[in-house]
């Protein structure tokens, strides 16, 4: 367990760094990076906003651009990347996190409009090793199948217990529906909110 | 995303004060951020009002009172709504997904941008993002698209479903700017195409949408939303229908009807309401009294369907009520 946590981040650092590397020689060479736009002259007072965010209980002052979501700033900057990128146009519900304890989509949230306001991710809901209910459902339901979509489907089902909508399948679908899943794992999605749900 | 400037405010003084000729306000940002990472909306500065004291929901003699910053889900659920105009909350939770109506507001609903996959894509041609390009969408794909107020420059829907049922209960918006604050009826507050399709609504720049007011209707207890679309959940309306009915007995003494999905704009359907009035809310009579619903309609190629799909939609909605206490 130790052991592939430790890959998992020196693979993620040494994607980083040669992306970093790689993008300092192409600059270097003095060529046009790929996907490149034509350059826009930046409004007078565009630079970077000082934003305070309070995520999983703790907080991290951070100097981002007005125009970083929450959810690149939660995957790039904090390196929390459970909370997925699925469309980035707020119509999968991969990105789907807690901010005041109401799901939201964090790929239409700016980053710089929650200053201070509790955010909470996929990786905030286990206690120490214990999962919470809900993910142990999920795995007791076999709730999913590539696991894409399964932070943003938990995050949501937390959400949907909360806010009393396990009433029947029929409602726990509906109030689902905000939640996509490419390989249609949702008959067991339904079972797991149930279960999650103590119902 | 083009760079922009980025401000909070936290009164509505500051708000009007902040607001330039190129900012947008941010509420929720369902449909700004959306807009702007697809380069759909540009603007120089965005000044976030998500915060201002714009979100009570409350009801007086003079009708009900919506903060342009309460939010959807909010709305949905508030017992005032629920138990007097459920038109209201039923259409809201039609809408969009729980996620997007726990952001959205209710002045960004009403104010959001078409659907209109065109208008949604720089590469192609549309009168409405770029005035004078043309309109992709009269020769292309079109069948999502508006038969009613359409023109030789556009043919998009408004997509707002909580819209429709604002203008069927005759709710008014209220404009706030540094000069003061007025009231427009939402269905003068949208403006049909024509030859300017990217003029909207009557929103000034830099005015701010402070809340909603919907007149008393005692008889709106009966009222119901009906949305036709290609999936249950979580999709836009092929047709939808708000209804409200005063029955007297089983005789509809006055009702209230609009349209969405079918109209460049919510579209209210006063011919269908008049040939109603007085007449027994029975199927029969239903039936004949949609006949000339959507005479004005001109669909386009991909679209036939939608005159009728409009007048069974106005009998489902209708006939739901019949039953109602
Ligand atoms: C995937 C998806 C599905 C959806 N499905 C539906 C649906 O089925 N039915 C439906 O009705 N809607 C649907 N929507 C649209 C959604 O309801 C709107 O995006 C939302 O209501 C906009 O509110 P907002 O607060 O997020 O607005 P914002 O994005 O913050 O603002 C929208 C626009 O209004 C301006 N603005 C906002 N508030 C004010 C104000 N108070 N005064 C002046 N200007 C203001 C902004 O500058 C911006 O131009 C869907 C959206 C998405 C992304
Ligand atoms: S229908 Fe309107 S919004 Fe769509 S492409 Fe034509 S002009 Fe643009
Ligand atoms: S990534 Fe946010 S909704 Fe798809
Ligand atoms: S498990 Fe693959 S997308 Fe849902």
């Amino acid at each position: 367990m130790e052991d592939s946590t430790e890959s998992e981040v020196s693979r993620r650092g040494f994607l980083a760094r040669s992306a970093a590397v790689s993008a300092a020689v192409t600059v270097a060479g003095g060529a046009v990076p790929a996907g490149a736009t034509t350059p826009v002259a930046a409004p007078p007072g565009a630079g970077p906003v000082e934003v305070t965010l309070r995520v999983n209980g703790g907080t991290h002052r951070l100097r981002v651009d007005p125009r970083a979501t929450l959810l690149d700033t939660l995957r790039e900057r904090l390196e929390l990347t459970g909370t997925k990128k699925g469309c980035d146009r707020g119509q999968c519900g991969a990105c789907t996190v807690h901010v005041d304890g109401r799901r939201v989509l964090s790929c239409l949230t700016l980053a710089a409009s929650v200053p201070n306001r509790p955010v909470t991710t996929i990786e905030g809901l286990a206690d120490g090793d214990r999962p919470h209910p809900m993910q142990q459902a999920f795995v007791d339901c076999d709730a999913l199948q590539c696991g894409f979509c399964t932070p943003g489907q938990v995050m949501s089902a937390v959400a949907v217990v909360r806010e009393g909508h396990t009433g029947s399948d029929e409602e726990i679908r509906e109030f689902m529906s905000g939640n996509l899943c490419r390989c249609a794992a949702y008959p067991t999605i339904v079972a797991a909110v149930k279960q999650g749900g103590g119902r | 995303m083009r760079p922009f400037t980025y401000a909070s405010a936290s009164t509505v003084e500051e708000a009007l004060a902040g607001a330039g000729a190129d900012s947008a306000y941010l509420a929720g940002g369902t449909t700004l951020v959306d807009l702007m990472k697809l380069e759909v909306m540009s603007p120089a500065a965005v000044l976030n009002i998500d915060t201002l004291p714009l979100r009570d929901i409350r009801h007086d003699h003079t009708g009900l009172h919506v903060g342009a910053l309460a939010r959807m889900s909010d709305v949905a659920a508030h017992r005032l709504v629920t138990a007097r105009y459920p038109v209201i909350s039923q259409a809201l939770l039609h809408s969009a997904s729980p996620q997007l109506r726990n952001m959205a507001s209710i002045g960004g609903n009403v104010l959001q941008r078409t659907r209109c996959g065109y208008f949604r894509d720089p590469a192609t041609a549309c009168n409405k993002r770029t005035p004078g390009s043309g309109c992709a969408a009269i020769t292309g794909y079109n069948r999502a698209h508006a038969v009613l107020g359409t023109s030789e420059s556009c043919v998009a829907t408004h997509p707002s479903d909580l819209a429709v049922a604002l203008v069927a209960l005759d709710a008014s918006v209220l404009l706030r700017d540094r000069a003061g604050e007025r009231a427009v009826r939402l269905a003068d507050f949208y403006l049909l195409p024509g030859d300017t399709p990217h003029l909207e609504n009557r929103l000034r720049p830099g005015e701010l949408l402070a809340g909603v007011t919907v007149p008393p209707l005692s008889w709106a207890r009966r009222s119901t939303y009906v949305k036709v679309r290609d999936r249950r959940p979580y999709e836009f309306a092929l047709t939808s229908v708000a209804a409200a009915v005063d029955l007297r007995g089983d005789t509809i003494a006055d009702v209230r009807l609009a349209a969405g999905g079918v109209g460049t704009k919510p579209w209210r359907l006063p011919a269908v309401e008049d040939a109603l009035r007085s007449r027994p809310l029975r199927a029969d009579t239903v039936k004949a009294a949609v006949t000339h619903a959507a005479d004005d309609a001109t669909p386009l190629s991909h679209n036939g369907f939608k005159p009728e799909l409009l007048r069974r939609t106005i009998v489902r909605a209708l006939l739901t009520l019949a039953g109602r206490p």
